[in-house]
């Protein structure tokens, strides 16, 4: 059974076509990285997932249940966890309240939400009033909520936007735990580098259209993108001869004097590493595959370029 | 069910919370306890008549004074969550638009019922211990009949508020809208009615109509069944009595008051699940 599947799904709020027939699968327990600049319909998606928004045509089924327009059935809802893009919270009450007040209407016991206070770090503040607690201390009982009642699919929309680095990284901690539960997350981004290492597929939203969706590697496969070779050495005496030689394995890009990058294509690396280690004065080498961004800006290129030419 | 009395519980807290429920409570014993006083001392003797001026004279103070207090309290229901970013994940819960408002609503309700039950309770109390005890069956059945009515009409405004509150877009744009509509009602409408009737001196087409155009103004219902309540006499004083007279009887109006109390909140029932979030 899929966590959450779309079937052409497009969405209109009055001019803007904010979903553009999306077809979307995700098994259960998959982490899925959906990724976006800003107005892409990230947050789109995520609404009619939850339920709080209809599509304008297509079906969405949630945890094996279609969704029906303007339905939000108890035993669907109290399945699924939702951190929001922007997470306020009621800033008169206490973070025991806050939790108080949605667990019961998860109908989850006192224990628990007591517990994941705790997970989430917040135990010593529980009894502060929200509106003293700093950004990452917010996203944290924001968190605290979307877990309450053990749900089986969570969604979170762009949930590490504002933290800083430690607090981010306490939050992949927790995302950790819960991949091990098997539980389905959906997790929205535009920080690109921060989701790769951390997902095990990637759908990647473009002007409300899907453009690229799978693992890293098939993705990267798929579309060839290749990885760069960085050089360092004292390359002046050496002259235009390792330019020749680097030129062989693919383009060549001459930062200055001691630096030289090459792109490669996949195929061709080992070959090229191989024979680049032979230049006499070099004094290091590394190999960077793809990063995200790179595959981003790629496929924004392509699709831009396609749109041109129709 | 369920979810609603969790909504409707978080409501009240929030009432004791933000201490509404106690400032609301003492404004009105304030007044009430005043009025009373005040009416049972100028009038020099007690009984029927000075029962009949206090609550008319009650009446008359929180006809001004609910409306504004309503729209207040329930203004920000909808738009205040929905500027906070609270409403989106609120409805993400197993809770329906409809439990949601409904929840709100009645432990808004509650809260104004509360301070209103106290407040007046109080006054209750003083006029029975300045009767010395007699007429007690008389007095509650007033004061009764003044604190359902009372309900009644905060839940008209109270639903006005949330109609405007569903539709909102801003915290403050609600506010203002909220203000406009406590000015039309409690100040507008009725001098407008006056100015048609001294306008055309009072035709005899406009002595059957305007009774019932009283109808579409729940300050005017909530101020007719207090007043009527005590007998044609008690009523004739003022403008809405002498035109009501004879038309409708305080009971009917009452009905009304109900319709004011319940019509309003399900507009907004109505409007919310159809809206986009
Ligand atoms: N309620 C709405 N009314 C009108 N337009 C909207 C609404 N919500 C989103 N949009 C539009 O839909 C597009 C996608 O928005 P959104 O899903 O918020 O993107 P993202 O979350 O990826 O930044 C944007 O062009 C946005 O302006
Ligand atoms: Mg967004």
């Amino acid at each position: 059974m899929a966590g959450v599947e779309l079937i052409d799904v497009h969405k209109k709020f009055a001019e803007t076509l904010a979903l553009d027939n999306i077809n979307l699968s995700i098994p259960e327990g998959l982490v899925l990285g959906l990724i976006g600049h800003n107005g892409a319909g990230k947050s789109t998606l995520f609404k009619l997932v939850l339920g709080l928004i209809a599509p304008t045509s297509g079906s969405i089924r949630v945890l094996g249940q279609v969704r029906e327009p303007g339905r939000t059935p108890y035993e669907l809802q109290v399945q699924i966890g939702y951190l929001p893009e922007v997470v306020v919270l009621y800033g008169q009450l206490t973070g025991r309240e806050v939790m108080d007040y949605f667990g019961r209407l998860k109908g989850t016991s006192r224990g628990q939400r007591k517990q994941l206070l705790e997970k989430v770090g917040l135990g010593p503040v529980a009894n502060k009033k929200v509106k003293t607690y700093s950004r990452g201390m917010r996203q944290r009982l924001g968190l605290a909520q979307a877990l309450l009642g053990n749900p089986r699919l969570l969604v979170m929309d762009e949930p590490t936007t504002g933290l800083d680095p430690i607090a981010a990284e306490e939050f992949y901690d927790i995302i950790d735990t819960l991949r091990s539960e098997d539980v389905t997350i959906i997790w929205s981004s535009h920080v690109l580098s921060e989701i790769e290492s951390r997902v095990d597929e990637v759908a990647v939203l473009l002007q409300g259209r899907l453009i690229a969706t799978g693992t890293m590697d098939q993705i990267r496969q798929r579309i060839g993108l290749p990885v760069t070779i960085r050089l360092s050495g004292r390359f002046e005496s050496v002259g235009e001869q390792v330019k020749a030689e680097c030129a062989r394995y693919g383009d060549v890009d001459v930062k200055d004097a001691d630096h030289i990058e090459i792109r490669v294509a996949d195929a061709k690396k080992i070959k090229a590493v191989a024979a680049l280690a032979g230049i006499p004065s070099l004094t290091d080498i590394q190999v960077e595959p793809p990063s995200l961004e790179a595959l981003y800006d790629h496929i924004v290129s392509e699709q831009n370029r396609s749109d041109r030419d129709a | 069910m369920r979810s609603v009395a969790i909504v409707v519980y978080s409501q009240l807290m929030n009432g004791f919370r933000n201490r509404w429920i106690l400032g609301l409570t003492i404004l009105f014993a304030l007044f009430a306890v005043g009025i009373a006083y005040a009416g049972g001392a100028t009038s020099g003797h007690i009984g029927y008549t000075s029962l009949a001026t206090t609550i008319t004279s009650q009446a008359s103070l929180v006809a001004f004074l609910i409306p504004l207090i309503a729209l207040l309290l329930g203004y920000d229901a909808v738009v205040g969550e929905r500027e906070q970013g609270t409403l989106l994940l609120l409805l993400s819960y197993p809770l329906s638009r409809g439990q949601m408002l409904i929840g709100k609503f009645l432990g808004h309700l509650l809260i104004l019922f509360i301070a209103i039950l106290v407040g007046f309770g109080l006054a209750a109390g003083l006029s029975s211990w300045q009767a010395g005890g007699s007429d007690l069956g008389r007095i509650f059945v007033a004061y009764g009949i003044f604190i359902l009515s009372a309900s009644l009409f905060g839940a008209a405004f109270l639903g006005l508020a949330y109609i405007v509150s569903v539709r909102a877009v801003e915290r403050t744009r609600a506010a203002g809208m909220a203000l406009l509509i406590w000015f039309f009602f409690v100040v507008v409408f009725d001098l407008a009615l006056l100015a048609v009737l001294v306008g055309t001196g009072g035709n005899p087409a406009e002595r059957v109509i305007i009774p019932y155009v009283l109808l579409l103004n729940p300050v005017d219902v909530f101020r007719l069944v207090n007043l009527l309540r005590f007998g044609h006499g008690a009523g004739a004083m003022t403008l809405s009595g002498a035109v009501m007279h004879g038309a409708l009887g305080w009971l009917s109006l009452l009905g009304i008051l109900f319709l004011w109390g319940i019509i309003p909140v399900s507009l907004a029932i109505w409007r919310f699940r159809r809206s986009e979030i």
